[in-house]
């Protein structure tokens, strides 16, 4: 008996310990910057079709693209006890065009068939829970061969006063600078550059709002709506356009593009194991582009910590003002464009995911917090098709 | 029509407590496009012509239309 008793007062003891706080006087600790998460996503995706834009609508649309990113967040509280969020991102893509290629047939295998972009950005933002308010903004950079974008954005947002809706604007700047490479035939040979004609510039500018809402314990929906202006050069100078009477030339689209896209999303926490992620958007833009996406993910929670979702993604739209397949275009057009993305199609989207976020983490490591694998099947009602597998490590502080 | 619809659903919600969000604050409950979608929105903005309202990128910082 008293074994027994000794044994209950060590365990109890031992619940106290695992349990109970290390006081800490710890003002200065708390406010230092700590590292909140890690994220690492990797891609490879692959596609091919029959209509590349660079050889006029026909010919391959071979493409494969290895993308890698590394996100590092890192909190703080403030003061007033006020959460800050830093966040640096680092992304680089690897990619092979077979189109790209074509831009100059003539060399078996030219500088554009393969190129690297880098993308880093960083971002802040400011939480003041009492309040229920967010502000923060952002820079990033993206370049590549032929590319380079600098963009910026600012956001704030507000909680209702019982927590349950929220609105969030955000605007965003991004000004991106084009060289200006045609397709070989169509240089005309004044530029020191061999490649580069001069370069193009394009500014876009958005303001995205949204409206998210707890309906009740099981239930949470948002409505979004974007505002988004584009000036400046929004051709792609290396796309061809082969015309009634045999003429080529290179594509030319307006110089101004205002897009308005409108979103719904709604998620469902069913019973204990199924999440039912729903989303749905009407697009429609001044080129003459309207569009209709849906889709419809489910979680299936096989327990706790591991989850399988499979998902179908539909999308239609219709066509810009100005495209034409090959050798249609009339000639006196004032633009022109036989780019097949910005045709009339349907597309479908469908696959699985995995997630795997075990108590103890990934391996038995307690920070490596969660695991996702998810593979992707794409195909659009003209010719192309492709396929994505992606992957994301969480490492959690 | 659709927003009285959405009006009358709104005023239906419930007040849900912190405690009560456990299901809400589920990792696969977030209103918003998870990391390891990144690489598919990027290539159906490549893709498609449509983009924006799904708090990605809705136009500019990339070689595409």
């Amino acid at each position: 008996m008293k074994k027994i008793c000794l044994t209950v007062i060590g365990l109890y003891i031992g619940l106290l310990a695992a349990f109970s706080q290390t006081v800490q006087d710890s003002s200065y600790q708390k406010r230092r910057l700590k590292i909140e998460e890690i994220n690492l996503v990797s891609s490879y995706y692959h596609q091919n079709g029959e209509h590349a834009a660079v050889t006029g609508g026909i010919g391959s649309q071979k493409l494969t693209d290895l993308s890698n990113s590394l996100e590092v967040k890192l909190i703080r509280l403030d003061r007033q006890q006020r959460k800050q969020t830093w966040s640096v991102d680092i992304g680089l893509d690897h990619y092979t065009s077979a189109s790209s290629d074509k831009i100059d047939p003539k060399t078996v295998t030219s500088a554009s068939y393969a190129d690297t972009r880098i993308y880093p950005s960083v971002s802040f933002s400011r939480e003041n829970e009492k309040k229920g308010t967010e502000w923060g903004g952002g820079l990033s950079y993206s370049g590549e061969y032929d590319y380079t974008s600098i963009g910026a954005n600012l956001h704030g947002s507000k909680k209702t006063a019982n927590k349950m809706g929220e609105f969030t604007a955000k605007g965003q700047v991004y000004m991106d600078r084009i060289s200006l490479i045609y397709p070989i035939e169509l240089r005309d040979g004044n530029s020191p550059d061999p490649l580069k004609r001069g370069g193009g510039s394009r500014n876009s500018y958005s303001l995205a709002l949204s409206w998210s809402q707890i309906v009740n314990q099981r239930l949470q929906v948002s409505f979004l709506l974007d505002l988004i202006q584009q000036q400046g050069y929004l051709s792609l100078p290396f796309n061809r356009v082969y015309f009634t009477d045999g003429t080529v030339h290179v594509e030319r689209l307006p110089d101004s593009r205002i897009k308005v896209p409108i979103g719904f999303r709604a998620n469902y926490f069913a019973g204990d194991r199924f999440i039912f992620r729903t989303y749905y958007r009407y697009y429609k833009d001044s080129w003459g582009l309207s569009a209709h996406t849906a889709s419809l993910e489910t979680s299936i929670k096989l327990s706790p910590f591991y989850s399988f979702s499979p998902f179908y993604r539909y999308y239609h739209q219709t066509a810009i003002d100005y495209f034409a397949p090959y050798m249609t275009h009339a000639p006196g057009k004032e633009f022109y464009s036989s780019n097949f993305d910005l045709s009339q199609f349907s597309s479908h989207f469908f696959g699985g995911g995995i997630r795997f976020s075990p108590p103890r983490g990934i391996l038995g490591i307690q920070h490596l917090n969660s695991l996702e694998l998810r593979y992707g099947h794409y195909t659009r009602s003209n010719s192309l098709h492709s396929n994505i597998v992606s992957f994301h490590l969480k490492w959690k502080g | 029509m659709v927003g009285i619809l959405l009006l009358t659903g709104l005023n239906s919600c419930q007040v849900v407590k912190e405690f009560q969000k456990n299901r809400l604050n589920d990792a696969e409950m977030v209103l918003g496009n998870r990391k390891v979608e990144k690489t598919e929105l990027s290539f159906q903005s490549y893709r498609e012509g449509a983009s924006g309202a799904n708090a990605g990128k809705s136009g500019g910082g990339c070689g595409c239309n």
